[in-house]
């Protein structure tokens, strides 16, 4: 590895707020995606002559269809109480990167051309022409935010900046400015199934050899069985659990439940990605129509029940929009829900987490351990934010603070929680996720994952922890790459279901 | 009537219908813009029931506010319920008869406006000292922190230093809702307080006072944790199912 071509932040105790330092990542840009993939998704790939007019239409339109647009538009009192909650401004000093200035680059527009005060007296209330500059101002910090919302927590009115930065990505792209990393996995989702863009003769070989390196190691036949018909259950995963390590652990370790329990489950090569990154695009046509590979794959299948693998923002998707979207779930009573309702097991949430389905079978006593081979791992649990702050686990609220948990200690000896204000529903991102998961923002990505270093190096340093357990591949990718940075090893990562992969007895 | 009665009485009858109607209109807006996507930040109620006492919470404690800084919790805290208090005890000047708790909380009105004048010189404060709320605010920030700053104050004037002819304003108002009109008293403390607080009532449909109504409004906020039970969907989405069914 090449050295950083910028100044890694020292670790330190306690993550310090920083004074503000005007413009310190205004150069950081993420590509600029080309037109293949912009064409494609229907969007142009350069500066249309009448961008003006298209942003504003856009903008307007965004306001006629989300109620978060419009309110948060409206409600920011510039109180400051989140200004000092983005890991980003934690991490850079940007001010930009202080969720309400973040927000105010769109606020000044929607301020000149749908306000008032605006219109008669823009110097006096923070209103701006939309200039070109506007445009670039956008593109660089919507894409130096990860739509965390840990901001949306603190926020008196509860403004969520992840639907800002959303609304703004989505602008972004009707005037031909979209990222390269995210415009092309949306096109890889789409055309070949998963974000990756690997087919599926390439999954099944894996697959293959997974059961072979299985069966090798441990003497059990464990089977990871794709596109069988009729199979109760469908495991929809983040695709990087194929190939990348060590998203592959967890992998083996959801077979070896599976297995452990008996389960007649499968993959499917269609809907082989969890992933959405129609989320981070804030466009509702496409996370749909991503989205409904699922539903097509589950009716196709004809499974009963679908478990959602360990993936952050997917979990958030397939937990909280995949009813809305594709009808997976209850309550709704049009054709289109009845028909998948009427397939799925009525005794089981739909979507339900492999995290929901483990800790169910461990508190049913179907899954035995042996928790001391875990015992040379001192653990601590990172919250995934899209987990912690825009889903649930099971029956309660902060069952996504418990469950993993939970699990972790049922499989394992050692556990140590990181600082209370860096978890839970407080807890800070990777500094990867929300479509920033890429080369070109590498400086973005190291500064951001600042306060999370911070509060791991602490129970490094005190507890001896050796161990950061995660349930989103973007994380587990993200810390892969960014804890050398910081002077920890990168094999200190892994997942939830790597460690009950590791514990758990199987026959 | 003279000149001065008949100017505050057609600016008060102006700033009421700009405040009720555009208020409304905005509740009407609000309202009506679909919130296609369950979006609560969790861990969230999972019942209609769970969210009204989180928003209940949010907006008499500002819970969310106290979790993130104490400082604007406290400032913002003391300025807010000094105003509810103050605002109550003006029924007084709107009603005949007066109301038996409006009469009773009269003594903790008048020095609740202490602690409304001390939360709003505490909140400008910080858009002085602190950096990033240095950054952020903008002239409508320090005009806002101003006009309500100037109209306690001069509240404080008349309750505490140089009292106004009370009875003389409580006919000037009682007239004006009844159409029965009495004088405005020539006080020029009592014009400047007045004055500023239609200001502030024209200004509020145009301006970040909105938060008031806009809380109730937001997804994040009022929306339960309930999207594998409950199919969202709004109109507009499921007119694109419809085209493509």
């Amino acid at each position: 590895m090449a050295g950083p071509e910028f100044e890694v932040p020292a670790l330190t105790e306690y993550t310090e707020v920083p004074k503000i330092k005007e413009g310190a990542t205004a150069h950081l840009k993420s590509f600029i995606a080309a037109e293949a993939s912009q064409s494609y998704l229907g969007y142009p790939h350069q500066l249309p002559a009448d961008w003006k007019e298209r942003v504003l239409d856009r903008m307007g339109q965004v306001l006629e269809k989300y109620r978060s647009v419009r309110v948060f538009m409206d409600a920011c009192v510039h109180c400051g109480a989140c200004t000092d909650k983005c890991h980003y401004f934690l991490g850079t000093a940007d001010p930009n990167n202080m969720p309400v200035a973040r927000q105010e680059l769109m606020r000044k527009v929607y301020r000149r051309y749908f306000t008032l005060p605006g219109k008669i007296a823009p110097w006096l209330v923070g209103a701006e022409d939309l200039t070109e500059d506007t445009l670039n101002k956008w593109y660089n910090y919507y894409h130096q935010c990860s739509e965390c919302r840990r901001c949306s927590v603190y926020c008196p009115y509860g403004i969520d900046t992840a639907e800002i930065t959303m609304a703004g990505r989505e602008i972004l792209n009707h005037v031909g400015i979209g990222q390269k990393y995210s415009s092309e996995i949306l096109v890889k989702v789409q055309k070949i199934g998963n974000n990756l863009g690997l087919p599926g003769p390439a999954l099944e070989d894996t697959l293959l050899g997974l059961e072979e390196d299985i069966e090798a190691d441990t003497g059990v036949p464990v089977k990871m069985p794709l596109d069988v018909e009729g199979a109760e259950i469908l495991l929809v995963t983040p695709s990087a659990d194929f190939f990348s390590e060590p998203h592959v652990e967890s992998l083996i370790g959801y077979a070896k439940v599976f297995h452990a329990a008996g389960a007649s489950w499968t993959l499917s090569s269609k809907a082989s990605e969890a992933g959405n990154f129609g989320l981070f695009n804030g466009n509702y046509e496409t996370m749909r129509a991503i989205a409904m590979r699922i539903r097509d794959a589950a009716l196709e299948l004809g499974v009963k029940r679908i478990i959602v693998g360990e993936c952050g923002h997917a979990w958030r998707v397939a937990y909280a929009f995949w009813n809305t979207l594709t009808g997976i779930g209850y309550g709704g009573d049009d054709p289109f829900s009845v028909e998948l309702q009427k397939r799925l097991d009525p005794r089981y949430p739909q979507p339900m987490h492999i995290c929901e389905y483990t800790w169910d079978l461990i508190e049913k006593g179907v899954l035995k351990f042996d928790k001391s081979l875990n015992d040379d791992r001192v653990i601590t649990f990172h919250d995934s934010c899209n987990v912690a702050r825009g889903s649930r686990m099971g029956t309660e609220p902060g069952g996504q603070f418990t469950i993993p948990r939970n699990i972790i200690r049922a499989v394992a000896n050692n556990y140590q929680d990181m600082a209370a204000e860096t978890i839970g529903e407080s807890t800070f991102c990777c500094g990867g996720g929300g479509g920033l998961l890429t080369d070109d923002l590498i400086e973005v990505r190291v500064k951001g994952a600042l306060p999370r270093m911070n509060a791991y190096n602490n129970v490094v340093q005190g507890q001896s922890v050796n161990f950061l357990a995660l349930i989103c591949a973007i994380c587990k990718a993200q810390f892969t790459k960014v804890l050398p940075y910081y002077g920890f090893d990168r094999n200190m990562v892994g997942g939830v279901h790597q460690l009950v992969g590791t514990a758990i007895k199987l026959d | 009537m003279t000149s001065l009665t008949i100017f505050y009485s057609v600016l008060f009858y102006i700033a009421t219908l700009v405040l009720l109607g555009g208020v409304a209109y905005r509740i009407y807006e609000y309202a009506r813009t679909p919130a296609p996507l369950n979006i609560p930040t969790t861990p969230a109620p999972t019942s209609k029931g769970g969210v009204a006492v989180r928003m209940a919470r949010e907006v008499v404690l500002f819970e969310s506010l106290f979790k993130s800084n104490k400082w604007i919790w406290l400032f913002g805290w003391l300025f807010h319920v000094g105003l509810a208090l103050v605002l109550l005890r003006h029924l007084r000047y709107f009603q005949e008869p007066v109301w038996f708790w409006v009469e009773f909380i009269q003594p903790f009105g008048k020095y609740a406006s202490f602690a409304m004048v001390a939360g709003l010189a505490g909140l400008w404060a910080r858009r002085f000292l602190v950096d990033r709320v240095r950054y952020i605010s903008t002239p409508s920030d320090h005009l806002m922190l101003a006009l309500l700053i100037a109209i306690g104050l001069s509240g404080m004037l008349m309750t505490f230093v140089a009292h106004t002819d009370i009875v003389a304003v409580k006919a000037f108002m009682l007239g004006l809702m009844t159409f029965n009109f009495h004088p405005m008293p020539a006080d020029p403390v009592l014009m400047a307080h007045l004055f500023l607080v239609a200001v502030l009532m024209i200004i509020f449909p145009v301006s970040k006072l909105l938060h008031a109504p806009g809380i109730f409004f937001s997804p994040t906020r009022n929306q339960a944790d309930d999207p594998r039970e409950t199919r969202h969907i709004a109109p507009w989405a499921a007119a694109l199912e419809r085209d493509r069914a």
